[in-house]
């Protein structure tokens, strides 16, 4: 027997649901609270119930309209190749700076996309991110940390 | 009303504001004219600009955004047969078989119009409406509050899709758990934390709508390996003819325009309903008013059946800011995000806004007028110029949104573990899109769960602990009621298909 995807998510919500009502029992209260109408872990008692209930419900019964997915005809590829640049760009806009970091970001995501014009793939980078940080400061007063441009003492 | 008034246009008539109108109405009809990215992500992606700005002018932005994606939806529509947004689907119906008639001006100036005067009567309707209904609804107690919450996610999850109640259900609750994470507001308790400190604030909204709206539709373009550029490619190309109509054309669209109007403006207040219903309701009610003759050119080019969807499409969108400025419920996803904005300004939209900020209350309703001026004036003329800007590829267009994501959640707390959770919200979001478990709801469930255990917190106290404050009002019960409706309808509707 085949279980559908749909079924394996709402599977999936259950657990949630269930480890979030778990979660919820163990917020600690304080004692003055722990008997009153309603305490912090009130609501989320109810969300867990209400979680759980709907994904049973959405396992037991049977499905009106299937909702199967053609992977084979999705880019799983490029997909995952943009996230690991995110997380990327996430991990270096700290150390490295906004600028190098996002310029880097943008340069890679056109790469990796199909684009291999250069000249617009560089225009649309380092150009482009520093008439975007000049707004930034300029306009709105905004202050990015970039410890790259500090060094090369283009901000101070 | 005329103080306010008064108050309002001069609000809304500062140099800033009309410009932030024309900014808006142009941004947003550039995304929503891009199949997919609909007036949600439009707003998501100006919300971090908002915030520097005072909250009227932030609203005014995000109302005009909103205008101008839904003018954007109608032009894909008619031009190419690919609706940006869904409450634009119904335009295509007569719309797109003009175009091929060789009449894509008329149809777009026919669009135009008609969303002209479908937003400006809905406006009107509002500025009589919201303060009535303001009055009322000070009335409300919080059972009555906790009672409509509950309504306006039903009956969201109801509509957002169709024969997807449980998913959509089960989406509401998923936004209801992610906005309990981070400190009790009254007890100051930490939460869903597990000993992070990232956490113990909550998750941020606009973190939230980026990485389910904006997010995650970058990423489905790219895994369906769709080019959202190649309407506007092929808007670019196509012949538009005349925009001018005849005095037939005009006559047609003028008979339309107040029927649809009312019909879209009715859909829009009630929660969940928005511009699809009222497009879709107008365009049935129509075909029923017009002559047999006329009934015969519905879905062939008819004039009345364009002008109907699209006057109702923008009466919805008016219509749907009265829960919103009058009862602080929204009752769209879209105002949902406003919502959302406005808690980020620290103003808490209700019956009260009306008398304490009032330059907000009757700016919006003021900018609306503008906004759709600015639609008629600058945008159709424009449209053929817009398209060029939009005929950008999908290589490019995707990084941007993807930076504008990541910029923008990045300048609001200067944190990298709000980016890291963005990624990951994005993701399950992309998973969860992908069969079909729609967003709207999850949105909507995240804006008002703070306000949702606020009161629910004041109606268990109040009747010590028992739900019976649930029937006792007759306000609370006749609401519930209609919940149980809503609920018995998908039920009942379930069974049929089966």
């Amino acid at each position: 027997m085949k279980i559908s995807s749909v079924k394996i998510i709402s599977l999936l919500f259950f657990i949630l649901s269930a480890f979030y009502l778990y979660t919820a029992y163990q917020i600690q209260v304080f004692s003055f609270d722990e008997n009153a109408p309603f305490n912090a872990k009130t609501f989320p008692i109810y969300l867990g119930y209400a979680g759980m209930f709907l994904a049973g419900l959405k396992i037991i019964l049977p499905e009106r309209l299937k909702e199967e997915v053609d992977h084979k005809v999705l880019d799983y590829k490029k997909v995952i190749f943009l996230v690991i640049i995110m997380i990327f760009y996430g991990l270096t806009i700290l150390r490295v700076g906004f600028f190098v970091s996002t310029s880097i970001f943008l340069l890679l995501s056109y790469y990796f996309l199909g684009e291999r014009r250069w000249k617009f793939m560089i225009i649309f980078s380092f150009p482009f991110v520093a008439i975007f940080m000049f707004l930034l400061h300029g306009l709105l007063n905004i202050y990015l940390r970039d410890p790259f441009l500090k060094y090369l003492g283009i901000i101070g | 009303m005329i103080e306010g008034i008064l108050i309002g246009l001069k609000t809304a008539l500062s140099l800033k504001n009309i410009l932030m109108v024309m900014m808006g109405c142009f941004f947003g009809t550039i995304i929503g004219m891009l199949p997919g990215l609909g007036p949600m992500t439009a707003i998501a992606l100006m919300i971090p600009i908002t915030y520097g700005f005072d909250p009227a002018t932030g609203l005014i932005l995000m109302a005009g955004v909103y205008y101008g994606a839904v003018f954007g939806g109608s032009t894909s529509s008619i031009l190419i047969n690919a609706p940006g947004i869904p409450g634009t689907v119904a335009t295509s119906f007569d719309g797109y078989p003009m175009a091929q008639q060789g009449k894509a001006g008329k149809a777009l100036a026919i669009a135009a119009y008609s969303s002209f005067a479908g937003g400006t009567i809905a406006a009107i309707f509002l500025l009589f409406a919201a303060p009535s209904l303001s009055k009322v609804s000070l009335s409300f107690r919080s059972p009555d509050y906790f009672a409509l919450m509950i309504l306006g996610l039903t009956a969201v999850a109801a509509f957002s899709s169709k024969g997807q109640f449980l998913k959509a259900m089960m989406m509401a609750v998923l936004g209801l758990m992610l906005a309990s994470v981070g400190q009790d507001t009254l007890s100051d308790i930490p939460r869903f934390v597990f000993n992070n400190m990232n956490l113990s604030d909550g998750i941020s909204f606009v973190l939230v709508v980026m990485a389910t709206f904006a997010m995650s539709e970058a990423l489905m373009i790219i895994l369906r390996g769709t080019d959202p550029s190649s309407a506007a490619k092929a808007i670019s190309l196509k012949e538009l003819g005349s925009i001018k109509l005849d005095k037939e054309e005009t006559k047609k669209t003028l008979k339309t325009i107040p029927r649809s109007s009312i019909i879209g403006f009715i859909v829009g207040v009630l929660p969940g309903a928005g511009s699809t219903i009222g497009s879709f309701l107008a365009y049935g009610m129509e075909r029923n008013f017009v002559s047999k003759e006329e009934k015969e050119k519905f879905g062939k080019g008819s004039v009345h059946g364009l002008a109907a969807p699209e006057t109702a499409n923008n009466a919805a969108c008016s219509g749907s800011f009265v829960p919103l400025l009058t009862l602080g419920i929204p009752g769209s996803g879209t105002t949902a995000v406003m919502l959302g904005a406005l808690l980020g300004f620290g103003i808490q939209p209700g019956p009260r806004l009306y008398m304490t900020n009032p330059e907000i209350f009757w700016s919006v309703i003021m900018s609306m007028y503008i906004g759709m001026v600015v639609l008629l004036i600058l945008n159709l003329p424009l449209i053929p110029y817009i398209a060029r800007i939009l005929a950008v590829p999908r290589t490019f267009l995707i990084p941007m949104i993807l930076f504008f994501s990541v910029t923008g959640i990045y300048l609001m707390s200067f944190n990298t573990f709000d980016i890291f959770l963005m990624i990951g919200i994005a993701i399950v979001a992309t998973g969860l899109r992908l069969y079909k478990f729609p967003m709207p709801p999850l949105i909507l469930a995240f804006v008002l769960g703070g306000l949702m255990e606020e009161n629910l917190r004041r109606s268990l106290l109040i009747s010590d602990g028992s739900f019976s404050f649930l029937w006792e009002r007759p306000v609370t019960a006749v609401i519930i009621v209609f919940t149980i409706l809503i609920v018995s309808w998908q039920a009942y509707q379930s069974l049929k298909t089966k």
